[in-house]
This record gives structure tokens, sequence and C-alpha cells, in this order.
């Protein structure tokens, strides 16, 4: 079976991983109550989308 | 090869996602409102506005058409004595599936689907419901 002929430094490993990173999500603004939500979804604040309620919050 | 076979799959076999979109349009048809997955929600679309279409149509044939899907009796009461009369002056597109946002302990992406009728409160859905069934006993018993 094929194994490594090295040992792998850690600092080898951490440096590639330096480029695993969290992309922050992409926020808009709500048009009607101007809170940052997803763009394209309801609004989780005010239950609105497109102008239209679509559901009271809080309800669920 | 599977060309233009336009079902999804949805990774389950064919017994369990009949029974699966079943178990989905009952609960659409009784709360006018369930949050599910994009893909299940689009389905679930496709599947109870065919049952709207037949709830409009509203003879014998078509409600056994439509029990062959919605096991429930409360649920096809509602849908032939409830829904289809509200849905009259639209032509289809009787649903609605938007975006909601990310769930909670498996991150999939949610949306909302709604039936497009009139918005009641479930303390007024459950007194509309003993309306509905005191007048048909009614109507039965003349």
């Amino acid at each position: 079976m094929p194994l490594p002929k090295r040992r792998h430094s850690q600092a080898r490993g951490r440096k590639r991983r330096t480029h695993y990173k969290i992309a922050a999500p992409n926020l808009s603004e709500c048009s009607n109550c101007h809170s940052l939500r997803l763009p394209h979804h309801v609004c989780p604040e005010c239950g609105f989308y497109n102008g239209k309620e679509i559901i009271t919050p809080g309800k669920d | 090869m599977r060309h233009g076979r336009k079902i999804k799959k949805l990774g389950r076999t064919p017994a369990h996602r009949k029974a699966m979109l079943s178990n989905m349009a009952t609960s659409l048809i009784m709360h006018s409102t369930i949050k599910t997955t994009p893909v299940k929600a689009r389905e679930v679309c496709r599947v109870v506005d065919r049952l709207v279409t037949l709830a409009k149509r509203g003879d014998l044939h078509a409600r056994r058409q439509a029990a062959l899907t919605i096991r429930d009796k409360a649920a096809l009461q509602r849908l032939f004595g409830d829904i289809g009369p509200q849905l009259t002056s639209r032509n289809g597109g009787y649903t609605r599936a938007l975006h909601w946002g990310i769930r909670r302990g498996d991150g999939a992406p949610l949306s909302i689907v709604q039936l497009l009728v009139e918005k009641s409160t479930p303390e007024e859905e459950t007194k509309d419901k003993k309306k509905q069934s005191k007048a048909k006993t009614e109507t039965a018993a003349e």
C-alpha cells in the first residue's frame, strides 16, 4: 500500500488551510423595514417579500 | 436515458415519494402555509395545483380522483368546500413558494409554501370547519 515518504509538518497543513475561510453572507436591505436580509428571501423581521406581507412574524 | 422525464425523485422510492407528497399536500391544505426545502416545495406545488383544479371542477368524479392523493377526510372537505370556491377567479398558480432562510441543525435552505387563499387565524379556521361540518350535517339531515 502506498504510504507518505516524509513527515508532514504542522506548518505545511496550517499554511494550506489559511485559504479555508468562511465567506460573509451577501445581505441586502429589506425594502419594507430596512433591516438586513438574505436577497430573494422573505424578510424574517417584517415577513414581507416583493412589497407584500407573506407571513406575520412571531406567529409561526 | 432519462431525457425529458420531469419527476424529481427526491432520493426516495416511488412509494415513499408518493406518500410524502400526499402528506405534504394534506398539510398545505389544512394549514395554508408550510415550510420545507425548496425542491420539495416546488414538487408539492405541482401536486396541490392539480388538486385545486379538481376541486374547482367539484363533481363526484373529481372528488374521488382527489381522494386518491388526499386520504384525510377533513382535508378533502376543506379542499372542495373552502379552497376550490375561493380560487375560481384564478387560472392556475394557486400556490406560492418563496425562499425563507436556513434551517438550524442541518443548514438546509428552507422555502415557505402558501396556498393563495384568504388568511385566517387558526382559531377562525377551526370555527369555520365546525360551521362547515355543522352545515354539512344539516344539509345531509334535510
